[in-house]
């Protein structure tokens, strides 16, 4: 009986949310001289989750991670890696990063650089199955000055990913990789969350963050203004988009009731409606000879402008 | 038991003192095959120091002598100076601007890379790049240039010199925390070189000008060139004791600032 109750937990296992907390901000502010990167942030990563940070440059994407690493320290509040302190070497050896850098020794082979990441941990995969994972089979022996960007940035997920860390931190993984190079690594982390392991990635790709992720966080100037499932964040602003070809102006589709924007993409048109029905019947009223109607729903894009929009009224408002 | 309870409920996870000698070993190792296969520090650091000794101590006044030694002996323990020091500067300062200015320290600083091992390792770079230039200056000197000495005078030098690389080492870790990633060899260079010619790695102490040599006093290469002159029979004849000494404060001032750049950088934004 026993063996047939775990096998049942199990498979009911991990994602989404198991509810234990492997990493977390708590009330963390943090500055740089004048600048203020983090506002009172509150932000936690559940255990075999991926969690999408997502937002614009500058939001302080970055700086969540580098908090999270223990790079830095909060001026306020306090951050917390499996329950402790993320500068301690026990955290340290059960995560992996993967950060944004300028620069990386080239004149170290792809196997080498591995080789001396993984000894930093107990219990490192073996070199064959960290190559295989990143994509990086024949490039074993090639020196890391002779890659393409491309390569470059799966030898740096190959070094977050050796030391076979519980929790994986990915700043902006997938920049300057081609589509084909992205969508394997979209697998790849599929593969280590269903694992097991936890994963926190920052982009501003709002498609990979609505493919990947189980949770989004978005954050705008160092302030988390949404929070949620995908589906959560999307409804967050309801509506569907409408494209169609149209000789109705902009303003005089603005003025249309259920109409929430309207913008011209080369020859078409495209509309956010809050109300897709009554907006197309007006369009169909106001222009016979409209064509190429399309109707889908608001994607997380839609989602994501309409709350930078909104975040940034309300910043005006109240300043 | 769920993966998820697993995570959390590891036993604490500790790395055995062979595991942190594994590390060090690895780090070093790959610090030097990473300079080794560098053209420009192996071209700086070995060719330059060598190229000066057969153009000054080989090919001309090889049959002079400077104060009772003979000039390919002197310049064996002059240039050797002026070797460690570049080995240590360059090995040292170059790398630590680069990798603060351009992210990479911070992904080793990320990782569970014990933080003491990424400056060990350049450290020992440095002296093993130091103990290859007094080898080859040595080996030069005594193949074409008649230099004639002991072998243990000849382990003894090899050691003083290496030895001599740490208040060097020391140095480019404090121009390496300060100094920004493209502007890092020029700085050390405009350092390097003025400090080399006025404490007599190239132009003989004696023959330096008053001023200079009055300055000459102050400079630690002054000092560390002054150990190995006495120990090839050359040198003034100074207590060895006090130029150990300013070596040493020197060594501690260096680092001070550089801990002090450390310090800055663990707030600081760079790039």
């Amino acid at each position: 009986m026993p063996m047939i109750a775990t096998l049942a937990e199990d498979q009911s296992i991990t994602r989404p949310g198991s509810g234990s907390t492997v990493a977390s901000l708590e009330d963390v502010g943090k500055h740089y001289g004048e600048v203020c990167a983090l506002r009172n942030v509150n932000f936690s990563v559940a255990a075999g989750q991926v969690v999408g940070l997502l937002g614009p440059n500058g939001a302080g994407k970055t700086t969540v991670v580098k908090l999270l690493l223990g790079l830095l320290q909060p001026n306020s509040g306090k951050t917390r890696v499996f329950g402790g302190d993320p500068t301690h070497p026990q955290n340290r050896m059960r995560t992996g990063a993967m950060l944004q850098v300028g620069k990386v020794p080239e004149t170290l082979r792809v196997r080498e650089h591995i080789d001396l990441f993984s000894s930093y941990y107990a219990n490192p995969l073996p070199l064959a199955e960290v190559l295989a994972a990143a994509g990086l089979g024949k490039l074993r022996d090639r020196k890391f000055g002779d890659l393409s960007g491309g390569q470059r940035q799966r030898v740096l997920f190959a070094l977050a990913i050796c030391g076979n860390p519980d929790l994986l931190l990915l700043d902006e993984p997938t920049v300057g990789l081609d589509v084909e190079a992205r969508r394997a690594l979209w697998e790849e982390i599929r593969r280590l969350v269903d694992g097991g392991k936890t994963v926190l990635l920052t982009t501003h790709y709002l498609e990979e963050a609505d493919a990947l992720a189980d949770r989004i966080a978005v954050i705008n100037q160092g302030q988390i203004i949404a929070e949620g499932t995908p589906a959560e964040v999307k409804s967050q602003t309801s509506g569907k988009r409408i494209h169609c070809v149209t000789r109705l102006s902009i303003p005089s589709l603005l003025e249309i009731p259920g109409v929430a924007d309207a913008k011209r993409d080369r020859e078409a048109t495209e509309i956010h409606a809050t109300d897709a029905e009554n907006v197309v019947r007006a369009l169909l009223a106001r222009d016979p000879t409209l064509s190429g109607l399309e109707i889908t729903t608001a994607g997380l894009e839609e989602a994501f402008l309409a709350l930078m929009r909104d975040n940034r009224q309300n910043g005006s408002r109240q300043n | 038991m769920s993966t998820a309870a697993a995570i959390l409920s590891n036993p604490q996870i500790e790395r055995s003192t062979r595991h942190t000698a594994t590390i060090y070993l690895k780090e070093v190792k790959y610090e030097f095959l990473k300079n080794l296969r560098l053209r420009v520090y192996t071209a700086s650091v070995i060719s330059f120091p060598l190229m000066f000794y057969v153009l000054f101590g080989l090919v001309l006044n090889a049959k002079e002598v400077i104060g009772g030694t003979g000039v390919p002996t002197y310049l064996v323990a002059t240039y050797g100076t002026f070797g460690v020091m570049g080995a240590s500067l360059f090995g040292t300062a170059s790398g630590l601007a680069a990798d603060r200015g351009l992210g990479w320290l911070q992904v080793k600083r990320a990782s569970p890379m014990p933080p003491f091992a990424y400056f060990a390792a350049k450290v020992v770079l440095s002296m093993i790049f130091s103990a290859l230039v007094v080898s080859l200056l040595l080996l030069l000197g005594v193949s074409f240039g008649g230099v004639r000495l002991p072998l243990l005078e000849m382990a003894k030098l090899l050691g003083t010199l290496v030895a001599g690389s740490l208040p060097f080492s020391a140095m480019g870790l404090a121009i390496g925390y300060f100094a920004g990633p493209n502007s890092a060899p020029a700085a050390i260079n405009l350092i390097y070189l003025p400090l080399s010619f006025c404490s007599g790695l190239w132009v003989p102490y004696m023959f330096l000008p008053k001023l200079v040599r009055q300055i000459a006093l102050a400079l630690p290469p002054y000092h560390l060139s002054q150990l190995a002159l006495g120990i090839v029979g050359g040198g003034r004849h100074e207590s060895a004791r006090t130029h150990w000494e300013v070596l040493l404060a020197f060594t501690l001032i260096c680092l001070g600032v550089a801990r002090i750049g450390f310090q800055r950088d663990q707030g600081k934004l760079y790039g």
